[in-house]
C-alpha cells in the first residue's frame, strides 16, 4: 500500500483556497454560493483525514480487529454537512428573491440599482 | 428535581415553542406563546445567576455522558452574566414586537417571524451556556441561519442583499471557527472546553495550535463584527425589522465577544493568549482603529439607524479594547461594557423602532421637529444618547471610566485620551440627531405624527431607565463582571 503522506492535506488547502477565492473574486450571487460550498467541504474533507488511523479499519466491532480509526471526526462533520446544506438552501433561496426584486443576481449591477446604499 | 435541570431548560424552552409558533400560525397566539417562552427563559436565566453566586460552577450533564466525551453544560459567572444579558433583552423586546412587527411584517409571515427569533434566542444562549468547542458551532449556525432569515424580512429590498452579504461573510466566520476546533482536536483529541485548557499546554509550541488560534480568533471575529471584520454590521442592522435590529444589536454580537473571552482565557489561558501569541499586540490597534474611524463614519450617516450601527462597531471596539488589556480591570470594563452597551442599543433602536412605525422612515430628514410631535420618544432616544457618549450618572459613563482605569494601570495614557476623543465623536452623532429632532421646524405638509402606543414606549422606556439605574448603583454589574473577570483570568493560571 502507497503511505499517502500529507497528500490529503494538501487536497484541503487545495480545495480552501479555491473556494474562498471564488467567493471573493466572483460578482455573481450563485457562483459565491458555489465558492462557499467547495470551501465548507474542504474542511470535511479536513476532519475526515485526521479521523483516520494508519493500518487500522473500519469502526465497525468485530472480533478479528483490535485497532479501529476514530468515528468522532465523521459524526462532527456530519452535522457540519447539515448545516452546509441549510446554509445553501438559504443562500439560493435568497438569491431568487433578491433575483425578483432586482432582475438579476451580478452583484455589481444589484449595486448600480441602490445608489445610496 | 426542576432546579437541577435548569441549565438545560434554558436551551429547551424556546427550542421547543419554536416550531409550536409555526403550529398556531396566527399572528396574535405565535406572539403571546414566543413571550411566554422568552420571559421563561428569562427566569431560568435569574434562578441560574442565583444559582452560581450561592454554589460557584454549574456543570451539567447532557442526557448522562460523563464530560469529555459527552456534551458539558458549564455555568460559571461570566456565562450565567451573559445568559442573563441576552433573556432580559429578549424579555424586553418581545411586549414591543407586537405593534411594530404588525407593521412591517406581512400579516401571514409574522408567525414564522416568531418561530425564527425564539430559534435565534436558542442559538445565542446555547452559545452561552455550553461548554463544547463543537456545541458552538452547533449553536452559532442556528443563531446565524435564523438571524440572516430575520434581517432579509426587512421591507426594503436592500434587506435580502444586507442579508446576503452577512450569510457569506457569517459562514466564512463559522466556517474558519470550525477549522480551528478541528485543529485542535487533531492535538489534543478532545472537545470540552475545560478538557482542552488543561490539553493543551504540553502542544501549545507547535504550528498547528498557532494556526487553530489564528483561525479562532478571526472566525469569531467576523462574527462579533470586530473591526476590520465589520463590514456586514451596518448594511444588516440599518435594512433588518426594528425588531430585529434591536435584538441583534444588543445580543448577538455580544455573545461573540463572549465566546472570544472564552477562547482566549479558558481554553488557550492568558499565558499563551498574551505571552506567547502576544494576541494584544494586534488587538489594540485594531480597537482603537474601530473606536476612531467607525465613530468617524457614523457622524457623516444620514439613515439613522446606519448612524447607530456604525456606532456599535465603535463601541464593540472598547469592547475588544479591554479585553485585550488582559488585566482583571480590562477584562471587567469588557464584559460591563458588554452589558451597558446592550442596554444602551437596545433602547436607541427600540426608540428608532417606534419612530419608523409612526413615521414610516428613519431618515434624518424625515425626523425633522420630530421632539415635538413624539416628546416621550425622543425624550428616550436622548437619555440613551447620553449613556452611549458617557455622561455621568448613565451607565456608559461606568463602562468608560472602567476602561480608562485599565489603561491608566497599564501607563497608557495615550489610549485614555482615544477614548475621550471617541467619546466626543459620539457626541457629534448623537447630536446630529438631536439637533434636528429638537431646533428644526416640522416641514411643511408633513403628515401628522402622534406619539407611539404605550405597548412600544414601556420596553423602550424600561431599557433607557435601566442605563439610569445601573449607572447609579453599580453592585450587580460592575461586581458581577468583576468577579467573572477575575474567574476567568484566575481559571486558567
Amino acid at each position: 500500500m502507497i503511505d499517502p503522506g500529507l497528500y490529503n492535506y494538501w487536497i484541503v488547502v487545495v480545495l480552501m483556497m479555491a473556494g474562498f477565492f471564488i467567493v471573493i473574486s466572483h460578482g455573481n450571487l450563485v457562483k459565491k454560493i458555489v465558492g462557499l460550498n467547495i470551501f465548507q467541504t474542504s474542511v470535511f474533507i479536513l476532519y475526515i483525514s485526521f479521523g483516520k488511523v494508519t493500518d487500522a479499519t473500519a469502526p465497525i466491532l468485530d472480533e478479528a480487529y483490535s485497532e479501529y480509526s476514530n468515528p468522532l471526526p465523521h459524526v462532527l462533520i456530519l452535522t457540519a454537512i447539515v448545516v452546509g446544506v441549510a446554509t445553501s438552501a438559504l443562500g439560493l433561496a435568497l438569491i431568487v428573491r433578491i433575483r425578483e426584486a432586482y432582475g438579476t443576481v451580478e452583484e455589481d449591477e444589484i449595486i448600480a440599482q441602490d445608489p445610496d446604499s | 428535581m426542576i432546579a437541577e435541570h435548569l441549565p438545560a431548560l434554558q436551551v429547551v424552552i424556546p427550542l421547543l415553542a419554536a416550531p409550536l409558533c409555526v403550529l398556531l400560525r396566527r399572528p396574535g397566539p405565535a406572539w403571546a406563546l414566543a413571550t411566554a417562552a422568552s420571559w421563561a427563559a428569562f427566569g431560568v436565566a435569574v434562578l441560574l445567576l442565583i444559582a452560581v453566586l450561592e454554589q460557584g460552577v454549574l456543570s451539567y450533564h447532557l442526557g448522562g455522558w460523563e464530560p469529555p466525551w459527552g456534551i458539558e453544560y458549564r455555568v460559571d459567572l461570566a456565562n450565567a452574566f451573559v445568559l442573563l444579558i441576552v433573556a432580559a433583552i429578549s424579555a424586553v423586546v418581545l411586549p414591543f414586537a407586537r405593534r411594530s412587527v404588525a407593521a412591517e411584517i406581512p400579516e401571514e409571515k409574522a408567525y414564522l417571524f416568531y418561530s425564527m427569533y425564539l430559534l435565534c434566542l436558542t442559538g445565542l444562549l446555547g452559545i452561552a451556556i455550553t461548554g463544547d468547542a463543537f456545541n458552538v458551532f452547533v449553536f452559532l449556525e442556528i443563531s446565524s441561519l435564523s438571524s440572516y432569515v430575520l434581517i432579509s424580512l426587512g421591507k426594503d429590498r436592500r434587506a435580502l442583499t444586507a442579508a446576503f452579504q452577512y450569510l457569506i461573510m457569517g459562514t466564512i466566520g463559522a466556517t474558519f471557527y470550525l477549522i480551528g476546533v478541528g485543529l485542535l482536536y487533531a492535538m489534543t483529541g478532545t472537545l470540552n472546553m475545560a478538557d482542552l485548557a488543561q490539553r493543551l499546554p504540553a502542544v501549545a509550541d507547535t504550528r498547528t495550535v498557532h494556526a487553530a488560534f489564528a483561525f479562532l480568533v478571526i472566525g469569531i471575529g467576523v462574527k462579533a463584527a470586530a473591526f476590520p471584520l465589520h463590514l456586514w454590521l451596518p448594511n444588516a442592522y440599518c435594512y433588518a425589522p426594528s425588531v430585529v435590529t434591536a435584538f441583534l444589536a444588543a445580543t448577538a454580537t455580544k455573545v461573540s465577544i463572549y465566546v472570544l473571552l472564552r477562547i482566549l482565557f479558558t481554553v488557550f489561558g492568558p499565558v499563551f493568549s498574551f505571552e506567547a501569541i502576544e494576541f494584544d499586540l494586534v488587538m489594540i490597534p485594531l480597537a482603537l482603529a474601530a473606536m476612531l474611524l467607525a465613530s468617524t463614519t457614523a457622524i457623516f450617516q444620514n439613515n439613522v439607524k446606519r448612524l447607530l450601527a456604525y456606532s456599535s462597531v465603535a463601541q464593540i471596539g472598547y469592547m475588544v479594547l479591554g479585553i485585550s488589556l488582559g488585566s482583571v480591570t480590562g477584562v471587567t470594563a469588557g464584559i460591563v461594557h458588554l452589558f451597558n452597551h446592550a442596554m444602551i442599543k437596545g433602547g436607541l433602536f427600540l426608540a428608532m423602532g417606534c419612530v419608523f412605525v409612526m413615521l414610516g422612515s428613519v431618515q434624518l430628514r424625515d425626523m425633522a421637529g420630530l421632539g415635538r410631535r413624539m416628546p416621550w420618544t425622543m425624550a428616550a432616544f436622548v437619555i440613551g444618547g447620553l449613556s452611549l457618549i458617557g455622561v455621568p450618572a448613565t451607565t456608559g459613563f461606568i463602562s468608560k471610566w472602567v476602561l480608562v482605569q485599565a489603561t491608566l494601570e497599564r501607563g497608557q495614557w495615550f489610549f485614555a485620551v482615544l477614548i475621550l476623543a471617541s467619546s466626543l465623536l459620539a457626541l457629534v452623532y448623537v447630536w446630529r440627531v438631536v439637533e434636528v429632532a429638537y431646533f428644526r421646524p416640522a416641514p411643511e405638509g408633513a403628515a401628522e405624527v402622534s406619539e407611539a402606543p404605550l405597548a412600544m414606549l414601556i420596553p423602550t422606556w424600561l431599557l433607557i431607565l435601566a442605563n439610569v439605574y445601573f449607572g447609579v448603583d453599580t453592585s450587580l454589574t460592575l461586581g458581577v463582571a468583576r468577579r467573572a473577570a477575575e474567574t476567568l483570568l484566575g481559571g486558567a493560571a
